[in-house]
C-alpha cells in the first residue's frame, strides 16, 4: 500500500484535491446563488420602497387616501381587500376541502379515494389567468342574476349584504380564491388524516361509536395540526394570488362594508398600476405595497411550514 | 431526458434565427384611445416597409408618459398632453404630435331601452358624483321625454388606469360642474366617488357590455364596434350633439388657435354642432433618437401617418387632423435631432 | 341511538357531498373550457398573428412562440441552478447551512408572483432600457429555481444507502457516486420535479406583465417585448369585443391542455416509482 501510493503520489494528489473539491464548490456555488437571489430581491423592495416609506412612515398602513392626484397613497383598502377575500375564501373552503378531505381519507374505498384526490391535485395546475377567465363569463353573471340577490333578500338588513350588485366585487373574489384553494386544503389535510394512526379509529369504533363519532372525537382532534397547516397554506396563497382576482374585484381602491361592493387587493393595485405609476411617490408606494405583501406571506408560509412540521415530528396533537 | 435536451437544442437555433432574420423593432406604448387606429396604421405601415416594426403596446396614457420617462420605449402616445413638470426632467424633451382627434363617449347598457338617450352636462357629472343615481331619476327623464327608463340604480364605469381618456372626461367634467372641480379635479387617474375600475378603453367597455344598467366613458370607436349605445351630450350652445368624426372636427375648429407645442384642451368647445368631449390625442415623441436608422424609420411613420394614414381616420370614427394643424405638425418633424 | 345514527348519516353525507362539490368543480372548469375552446380553435389560431381590436380574425401563432422562447429561458436558467443546489442540499451540506438554504428557498417559493415580476423590472428592464423576453425568462427562472430545489433535493434523498455505500466501497470518490449512481437512480424523480415547475411557470401571467409586455408582431429578438399565452388570455378576456373572447377561450384551452398533461404525465412516472437498477 505505502509503495503504490509513494509510487503514484500524483494520482493521489489528483483524487483527494480533484473531483470532489470541485463538486462540493460548484454545487455550493448554486446553494448560495438562492440566498443571493432572495436577499438581493429583498434589498430592491427596500430601496425601492424608501420615497414612500420616508414620505408616509407608518402611516401608510393605516390611510385609506388613495389620490394619484394629490400624490397622497395609503395601503388600507388594499390590506382590507386582500384579507376580506382571503378570509371569504377560507370561510368557504376550508368547511368544504376538509369534508371532503374526511370522505376521501375516511370513507371512500382506496382506488376511488386515489383518482378523485389526484383530479383534485390537478385543479391545483390550473393557471390563475384561466380560472379569471372563467370567472368573467360564468361566475359574474351567475353571482349578479342569482347568487348576491338571493343573499340580499334574505340578508339584506345586514351592512355586509346590503347595497348595490354588480357582480364584480369582495364576494366573487372570494368564490373564485376559494376554488383555487380547494386542492391545497383537500390534499394536505387527507394526509393529515391518513397519518392518524388505525388504533384511533378502532378504539373508538370497539366503544360503540358511530363513524362520524370515530372520525370527529378521535381522527380529527390529532389530524388538528395537519389541517390547520394546509389552511396557512392555503390562505398564502389566496394573499398573493394576481391574475384571477384583478379580473373579477372590481378595481375601486376604497373600503367597503357590503361584500358586494368592488375593491381592490394589493396583488391586483400593482398589476394594474404598476406600468404607468408616474412620480416616484407613486411608483415606491406600489413597490411599498409589494413588501407589504411579501411580508405578510412570509409570516404565513412560515407559520405553515412550522404547523406541518410540527405534525410529522411529533405524530399529532394531544388527545 | 435525451429527448428533452434535443428538442430545447433544436428550437434554439429557430429562434435565434427568427430573431436574426426579423427587422428590428421600434417599441410604443401609451393610450388606449387612439389603439385601434395605430395598430392599423403601424400594421399597414409594416406592410409597405417591411423593414420597420412597431410594436405598440395600448397601457394607457399614463403608461406611456411613464415608460417615455423611464426609456424603456421608442415613443409614446397620450391623450394627455404631458405636464411641464414631467416634462422639465426629462434630458432629451419629447415633442407632442397631434395624430387624430376623437370623441370620449358616454356608452351605456340599458336593457330593452334602444333610444339614443340626451344626457346634460348637469346629468352627467351628477352621476359621476353619484348625486343623481337611478335610471328614472327626474333630471333624465325631463331631457329625454318618451323614453321607458327603468326604476334602477346606475352602474357607474370608469377608468382604473392612468388615462388619456379620464384626462379628457375630467377636464370636461370640471368645466362644466364646480363641485367636480372642487371635489375630484382633473388628472390621468383621480380619486372616483363611486363606481368599477376597468382597464383600458376595452376594458371599460367589457364592463359595460357585460354588466346591465352601466354607463361608462370610452372612445367613439369602441362603442361603435361592439354596437352598443352611447348618448347625444348637450353642448356649450344648449344643442344636443351626436359623437361622430364632424362633430369633433367642429370642436376642433371652434376651440382656441393651435399652441405651438399642440398641447391643447377641445373640451366643452362653443359652436352649435361641436361635440362637447372631444380631444386631440398625441404620439410623444424624444427630440433627439440617437440611432439613425430608428429615426429614419419613425420620421418616415410621421410623415405617412399625417398624409396616408389619416385616410384611415374617418372609417373607424375618429376625425382627421384639420388642414392647418397638418402643415404645422409637418413642420415639426424637422426638429427631430 | 338513532339520533347518533341520524347525525351520522347526515355528517356523512355532508362529506360526501363537499367532495363532490370540489370534484366537479373540476370537471365543470374543463368542461366548460374544453367547450367553448374547443369551438374557437382552428388552424388560424396557430399560424396567424394578432389584428387590430375590432378586427375579426387572426391568431395567437406569437404568443404560443413567445410563450415557448420565455419558458425555455426560464429552463435553461432555472433547472440546472435548482438542480445543483438540490444536489448541494441532499450530498454536502452542513446541517446549519443547509437549513438556511432550504428555508430561503421555500421562502422564495412563497413569493407572491407578482412581486417576483416587481424585481424583474427593477432589476433587469430598468437598466436595459427595455421590456424583454428576457427580463420575462429569468422572472420565470426566479419561481422555477426553489421548485425543481427542493424536488431534486427529495429525490436524492430517497436514493437507498445501500446504492451509496456499495458505490463508495467500489473506490468511487463523492462526485462520481453522485454522478454515476445516486442522480440516474433518482432521475425519474427530479425529472417530474422539473417537468411540473415547468407546467407550473408556463401559465403565470403576473411575472410577464411589466416585463414581457407583450407584442403585435413576432418577437425580433430575447431582448424585444414578446407576446405570451398567458397574457393574451388577460388582456382578450378582459376586452369588449366577442372575437378576441373566443380567442382568449382558444389560447385558455391550449395553456391548459399543456399545462395538465405536463400534470399527468409527471405524476404517472412518479407513481411507477423511483427507477432502481435490477
Amino acid at each position: 500500500m505505502a509503495t503504490s501510493s509513494a509510487a503514484h503520489p500524483a494520482k493521489l494528489a489528483k483524487r483527494r484535491f480533484g473531483g470532489d473539491e470541485v463538486a462540493y464548490c460548484f454545487t455550493l456555488l448554486f446553494a448560495v446563488s438562492i440566498l443571493v437571489i432572495t436577499v438581493f430581491l429583498v434589498w430592491e423592495l427596500w430601496v425601492h420602497s424608501s420615497p414612500a416609506r420616508g414620505k408616509f412612515g407608518l402611516g401608510f398602513l393605516t390611510s385609506s387616501l388613495w389620490n394619484p392626484v394629490t400624490d397622497q397613497f395609503g395601503a388600507l383598502p388594499f390590506i382590507y381587500g386582500t384579507v376580506i377575500t382571503s378570509a371569504l375564501a377560507l370561510l368557504i373552503a376550508v368547511p368544504l376541502g376538509v369534508g371532503a378531505a374526511i370522505y376521501l381519507s375516511e370513507l371512500a374505498p382506496p382506488r376511488l379515494s386515489n383518482t378523485l384526490t389526484f383530479l383534485v391535485e390537478l385543479l391545483a395546475a390550473v393557471p390563475s389567468v384561466i380560472f379569471g377567465l372563467l370567472a368573467i363569463f360564468t361566475l359574474i353573471p351567475l353571482m349578479r342574476e342569482y347568487f348576491e340577490p338571493a343573499l340580499q333578500s334574505v340578508f339584506g338588513s345586514l351592512p355586509l349584504f346590503s347595497g348595490h350588485i354588480y357582480g364584480v366585487g369582495y364576494l366573487t373574489a372570494g368564490v373564485i380564491l376559494a376554488i383555487m384553494t380547494f386542492p391545497f386544503i383537500i390534499s394536505v389535510s387527507r394526509e393529515a388524516l391518513m397519518a392518524v394512526p388505525r388504533e384511533q379509529r378502532e378504539a373508538a369504533l370497539a366503544l360503540g361509536a358511530t363513524k362520524w363519532e370515530s372520525t370527529y372525537d378521535a381522527v380529527l382532534p390529532f389530524a388538528r395540526l395537519g389541517i390547520l397547516g394546509s389552511v396557512f397554506l392555503a390562505l398564502a396563497r389566496a394573499l398573493g394570488e394576481t391574475m384571477a382576482v384583478t379580473m373579477v374585484i372590481g378595481n375601486d381602491p376604497k373600503i367597503h362594508a357590503s361584500l358586494f361592493a368592488p375593491g381592490y387587493t394589493i396583488a391586483a393595485v400593482i398589476a394594474n398600476e404598476f406600468t404607468e405609476a408616474s412620480g416616484d411617490t407613486y411608483l415606491s408606494s406600489l413597490v411599498e405595497l409589494g413588501l407589504v405583501l411579501f411580508a405578510l406571506t412570509m409570516i404565513i408560509n412560515g407559520l405553515a411550514q412550522l404547523l406541518i412540521v410540527l405534525t410529522t415530528k411529533k405524530g399529532s396533537a394531544k388527545a | 431526458m435525451k429527448t428533452f435536451v434535443v428538442t430545447g437544442l433544436a428550437i434554439l437555433p429557430a429562434l435565434l434565427a427568427s430573431s436574426a432574420m426579423a427587422a428590428d423593432t421600434i417599441n410604443a406604448a401609451g393610450a388606449t384611445f387612439p389603439a385601434p387606429i395605430y395598430q392599423k396604421w403601424f400594421g399597414e405601415y409594416k406592410a409597405a416597409h417591411p423593414e420597420v416594426q412597431i410594436n405598440y403596446q395600448p397601457i394607457g396614457s399614463g403608461g406611456g408618459i411613464r415608460q417615455l420617462i423611464a426609456g424603456t420605449v421608442d415613443f409614446g402616445a397620450s391623450d394627455m398632453p404631458m405636464k411641464d413638470g414631467q416634462m422639465g426632467d426629462m434630458k432629451v424633451k419629447p415633442l407632442h404630435f397631434p395624430t387624430v382627434m376623437g370623441a370620449v363617449v358616454l356608452s351605456y347598457n340599458i336593457p330593452n331601452v334602444t333610444a339614443i338617450l340626451k344626457l346634460t352636462p348637469d346629468v352627467i357629472a351628477g352621476i359621476y358624483l353619484g348625486n343623481v343615481k337611478s335610471w328614472d331619476d327626474a333630471k333624465i327623464k325631463a331631457a329625454n321625454p318618451g323614453v321607458n327608463l327603468p326604476s334602477k340604480a346606475i352602474e357607474v364605469v370608469h377608468r382604473s388606469d392612468g388615462s388619456g381618456t379620464s384626462f379628457c372626461f375630467t377636464d370636461y367634467l370640471s368645466k362644466i360642474s364646480p363641485e367636480w372641480k372642487s371635489k375630484v379635479g382633473v388628472n390621468d387617474s383621480v380619486q372616483w366617488p363611486l363606481g368599477l375600475g376597468g382597464k383600458g378603453s376595452d376594458g371599460v367597455e367589457g364592463l359595460i357590455k357585460q354588466t346591465p344598467y352601466s354607463i361608462g366613458y370610452v372612445e367613439l370607436i369602441y362603442a361603435v364596434q361592439n354596437k352598443m349605445s352611447f348618448a347625444d351630450v348637450q353642448n356649450a350652445s344648449g344643442s344636443f350633439v351626436t359623437p361622430s368624426f364632424k362633430s369633433v372636427s367642429e370642436a376642433a375648429a371652434n376651440s382656441k388657435e393651435m399652441p405651438d407645442d399642440f398641447r391643447v384642451s377641445i373640451t366643452n368647445a362653443p359652436g352649435k354642432a361641436s361635440y362637447p368631449i372631444s380631444t386631440f390625442t398625441w404620439l410623444l415623441v424624444p427630440s433627439h433618437i440617437a440611432d439613425p436608422a430608428r429615426k429614419k424609420a419613425i420620421t418616415g411613420f410621421l410623415g405617412w401617418m399625417l398624409t396616408t394614414g389619416q385616410k384611415d381616420a374617418e372609417g373607424l370614427s375618429y376625425a382627421q387632423l384639420p388642414k392647418a394643424v397638418v402643415t404645422k405638425v409637418q413642420k415639426q418633424i424637422a426638429q427631430i435631432q | 341511538m338513532t339520533m347518533r345514527k341520524a347525525v351520522n348519516n347526515l355528517m356523512l353525507a355532508l362529506c360526501g357531498l363537499c367532495a363532490f362539490l370540489t370534484v366537479s368543480s373540476l370537471f365543470l372548469i374543463l368542461g366548460y373550457l374544453i367547450y367553448n375552446g374547443g369551438k374557437s380553435v382552428n388552424l388560424d389560431f396557430f399560424t396567424k398573428l394578432p389584428l387590430a381590436p375590432g378586427e375579426a380574425g387572426g391568431g395567437m401563432a406569437n404568443a404560443i412562440l413567445g410563450s415557448a422562447e420565455v419558458v425555455l429561458l426560464a429552463s435553461i436558467v432555472g433547472l440546472p441552478v435548482g438542480f445543483f443546489a438540490g444536489v448541494y442540499l441532499a450530498e454536502f451540506g452542513s446541517k446549519t447551512f443547509s437549513f438556511v438554504v432550504r428555508y430561503t428557498a421555500d421562502l422564495l417559493n412563497g413569493i407572491p408572483s407578482i412581486v417576483i415580476g416587481i424585481f424583474a423590472w427593477t432589476v433587469i428592464v430598468v437598466p436595459m432600457h427595455h421590456f424583454s423576453a428576457l427580463a420575462g425568462g429569468l422572472a420565470l427562472s426566479l419561481m422555477l429555481i426553489p421548485i425543481t430545489t427542493r424536488s431534486t433535493e427529495q429525490f436524492l434523498l430517497e436514493v437507498p444507502r445501500s446504492m451509496r455505500e456499495g458505490a463508495l466501497a467500489l473506490g468511487a470518490n463523492k462526485w462520481r457516486t453522485i454522478a454515476t449512481v445516486i442522480v440516474p437512480a433518482a432521475r425519474k424523480g427530479i425529472m417530474t420535479g422539473m417537468i411540473l415547475g415547468i407546467a407550473r411557470i408556463s401559465g403565470e401571467t403576473a411575472p410577464l406583465l411589466f416585463t414581457s409586455l407583450n407584442n403585435q408582431f413576432w418577437s425580433t429578438g430575447l431582448s424585444e417585448p414578446t407576446a405570451t399565452l398567458p397574457v393574451m388570455i388577460f388582456t382578450h378576456a378582459v376586452a369588449p369585443y366577442d372575437d378576441w373572447h373566443r380567442q382568449a377561450w382558444a389560447a385558455g384551452l391550449v395553456l391548459l391542455a399543456l399545462v395538465l398533461l405536463a400534470n399527468i404525465a409527471a405524476r404517472m412516472v412518479i407513481s411507477r416509482g423511483v427507477s432502481l437498477p435490477k
